[in-house]
């Protein structure tokens, strides 16, 4: 399986997150922000860092860039697509996933091993947890407070699309701790915290990432 | 020249962390007066001749797509620099007019 890692002016952590994919057995691609097209892929990562130097708002110049022109569509039609940190931004700009990713309510920027607790299992990049797990992962953000209204909260939790939550002391001031949220269909997730950054043992704080990959490799074997 | 003035505001439900570091600098400073503070962004659009309302149009179209962000900002005013400029001369004119009258 072929995954494409999308690089930005800006991004940090393509190359973990090629590395992640690599790790759990697949083919990592590079993608260009200023790509037309996505070169066959059958899923896409957005990366972490801060494209376009998080210029105008994060993700909000990234959203417009010649890639996404592609990334948008093929996502609206049910390719996998993660957004991690940056990345969740720039979907959250694309209008692929509903809120905003604000700056953090302490006004510092914060990195640290962070307990999530897995909360929906039916998307792209998370079926191959268990509902409920606790799992932990780097996180790393200025401006990571998941925001949206009571209505669009109260939805996605009816819907079941709050994707993890944080546990312990919110980090960053997001709404009801949201950590991640998907769309409808389940294919597009967006995450704040870093999954790339534990996959490899002796490398972050466990390996828990590594499931996020695998499990679009499943739910692409799958379709 | 023509330029149309865009200002956008972060939305009164949504934490402004910016504003209230700046508040908190300004206490500081001995402004204890000013019981909040909010920061917007202000953006300037200029055109080759007069500001039309084709302009204008335009530059509510770029407010809402790229300027700003409709989930945590509110556009507060797109107008062109010539009428915000009159607008607030009259200001001044109303004011000292004001003024006179109170010594009158």
């Amino acid at each position: 399986m072929r995954v494409g890692v999308v690089t930005f002016p800006g991004s940090l952590d393509d190359h973990d997150a090629r590395r992640a994919v690599h790790l759990a057995g697949a083919e990592p691609v590079r993608l260009w922000h200023a790509d037309a097209g996505l070169q066959g892929v059958e899923a896409v990562i957005l990366p972490g860092g801060f494209s376009y130097g998080d210029y105008l708002r994060a993700g909000a110049i990234a959203r417009f860039s010649p890639v996404m022109d592609a990334v948008i569509p093929a996502a609206q039609d049910g390719l996998p697509v993660l957004g991690i940190c940056n990345g969740f931004q720039v979907l959250c700009e694309s209008h692929l996933l509903p809120g905003a990713l604000v700056r953090n309510d302490h006004q510092q920027f914060r990195c640290q091993d962070q307990t999530l607790r897995v909360e929906s299992t039916h998307t792209a990049w998370t079926s191959g947890f268990q509902a409920g797990q606790q799992v932990v992962v780097t996180l790393k953000n200025g401006e990571g407070a998941y925001m949206a209204d009571d209505r669009t909260l109260d939805e996605l939790e009816e819907q079941g699309r709050v994707v993890a939550r944080y546990v312990g002391d919110n980090p960053n001031g997001s709404r009801r701790a949201i950590a991640g949220v998907t769309n409808a269909r389940g294919n597009v997730v967006g995450l704040m915290p870093h999954p790339e950054h534990a996959v490899e043992s002796g490398y972050g704080p466990s390996v828990d990432g590594l499931t996020f990959f695998t499990s679009v490799l499943n739910s692409v074997v799958r379709a | 020249m023509g330029t149309v003035i865009v200002d956008v505001m972060p939305k009164r439900e949504i934490l402004d962390p910016q504003g209230q570091a700046v508040a908190g600098a300004l206490a500081r400073l001995g402004a204890t007066e000013f019981t909040q503070v909010r920061q917007g962004k202000r953006f300037t659009l200029e055109v080759e001749g007069e500001v039309t309302p084709q302009t204008l149009a335009a530059a509510r179209q770029a407010a809402v797509t790229l300027l700003s962000n409709p989930v945590i900002e509110d556009v507060v005013s797109v107008r062109a620099q010539q009428d915000v400029e009159q607008v607030r001369a009259q200001q001044d004119v109303e004011q000292v007019r004001a003024q006179q009258g109170d010594q009158a």
